[in-house]
């Protein structure tokens, strides 16, 4: 259950940057291959955010779908787990070249002026 | 641990010492933090960040700047605000980066003094301290061997390693289901492993977390018994396409489990194609010898 420290993780880069402004949108980047679920994510965002500045913040996941390229031919193989066959040349040495990000992509805050 | 795995902020992280019988807590809550300014803080858990207070300029149109503070309860009034719009900050922020910079720190700390550290991982019960303690029995004449055992609770593991005469810490992660980079670096900043030797990181007992975390280490072995299922590497692809080396212990019960090796060794290749596989009975003793042929030559080859 690393998802729980994960989205700690989340929130606590997320009130380093904001510096006191009130956050309104937080956009992560999940890869469909990088063993975490955004499903876990999102129900412990909000339990995480209970008492800090994010209260009430949206959540935005961006989930990048698993992307393989063969090793032998170059063909672009869809992946749904971190392995598979190229179906051009039927080689297993694919390389991940998308689907494993983990990242906060962008926050918006609201800017005060006078 | 509170901030990076799943577990919460009373995990109670200890490191033993089980020369000296010495127990320490690992403080977690304490970090350092650079802002997008440059600015570097460092912080606790605790912080309070409704009641910060904010200091800051604007330049009006006509080229007065005005500076003022105030606090998060004060940010939405009307009094002082005349506009409020969004702004969208980007970010890029790789969310286990604080973790992968303490394990390359490791990694240049292993290399610099030729230790060779393998971080073996595998699910509970699979035979990996039964391995190890067979191993640095075996080798502890031609190799020097020292480990870092992690356990959620319990110093047994590191007690029947400590029996073989081999240097050990043990680090209870509490309620954590994984090692971290930091942990091992306090665990071999404790152990002091001896230049061209071999550091044994015997990780929690867990295939889906510890993939997740670099410890900085030169490879992870993952660690399969013949009593669990062919499938496991399938079922667990990312500790096995993490992993450079498979071993496939307890092949001395093969004719008394329902266990198909062939196809076992058929998904891990499909899993990664490069991993090595190593057959082997840590209680007879069959196929140990090219797992401490592949020791002797990694260590050899990755240290001089």
């Amino acid at each position: 259950m690393h998802e729980l420290g994960i989205t700690h993780n989340i929130v606590a880069i997320v009130i380093e940057n904001a510096q006191g402004l009130t956050v309104k949108r937080v956009t992560v980047e999940i890869g469909q291959l990088s063993a975490i679920m955004p499903d876990a994510i999102r129900f412990c965002f909000d339990i995480c955010c209970q008492g800090t500045i994010l209260d009430g913040t949206t959540l935005e996941i961006i989930e990048i779908p698993g992307l393989g390229k063969c090793r032998h031919c170059g063909t672009r193989i869809p992946l749904s787990q971190p392995f598979g066959q190229c179906y051009n040349c039927g080689s297993i040495e694919l390389e991940i070249i998308q689907g494993q990000e983990l990242k906060i992509k962008e926050m918006e805050v609201e800017e005060i002026c006078v | 641990m509170c901030v990076t795995c799943g577990c919460s902020d009373e995990a109670n992280v200890t490191l033993t010492n089980m020369e000296t019988g010495v127990k320490t807590a690992i403080e977690e809550h304490h970090h350092t933090h650079t802002l997008p300014d440059g600015t570097v803080i460092t912080h606790s858990h605790h912080h309070q960040e409704k009641e910060h207070h904010q200091t800051h300029s604007h330049t009006l149109t006509e080229g007065t700047v005005v500076t003022h503070t105030h606090t998060s309860s004060t940010i939405n009034s009307p009094q002082i605000h005349a506009q409020i719009h969004a702004k969208t900050i980007s970010l890029e922020e790789k969310l286990l980066q604080k973790n992968d910079l303490i394990a390359a720190q490791n990694r240049g700390w292993f290399k610099g003094r030729n230790v060779l550290a393998l971080n073996l991982v595998s699910s509970p019960g699979s035979g990996k301290t039964t391995l190890l303690t067979r191993t640095i029995k075996d080798l502890k004449d031609n190799l020097s061997i020292s480990v870092i055992e992690g356990d959620q609770e319990t110093a047994n593991d590191a007690q029947k390693i400590r029996e073989t005469g081999c240097k050990v810490v043990q680090i209870n992660t509490g309620t954590g289901c994984h090692l971290e980079a930091s942990m091992i670096e306090r665990g071999y900043q404790e152990l002091k492993p001896e230049p061209n030797s071999i550091l044994m990181i015997e990780n929690v007992g867990n295939l889906v977390c510890p993939a997740l975390f670099d410890l900085g280490e030169y490879a992870k072995v993952a660690i399969l018994s013949v009593t669990e299922g062919e499938d496991k590497p399938i079922k667990y692809p990312h500790m096995f396409r993490e992993s450079k080396v498979m071993i496939l212990t307890k092949i001395d019960l093969l004719p008394y489990v329902p266990f198909d090796l062939n196809l076992c060794l058929e998904y891990a290749k499909q899993v990664n194609p490069k991993i090595e596989i190593f057959q082997v009975s840590s209680l007879t003793g069959e196929g140990l010898s090219n797992w401490y042929n592949w020791l002797k030559q990694t260590l050899k080859v990755e240290t001089f």
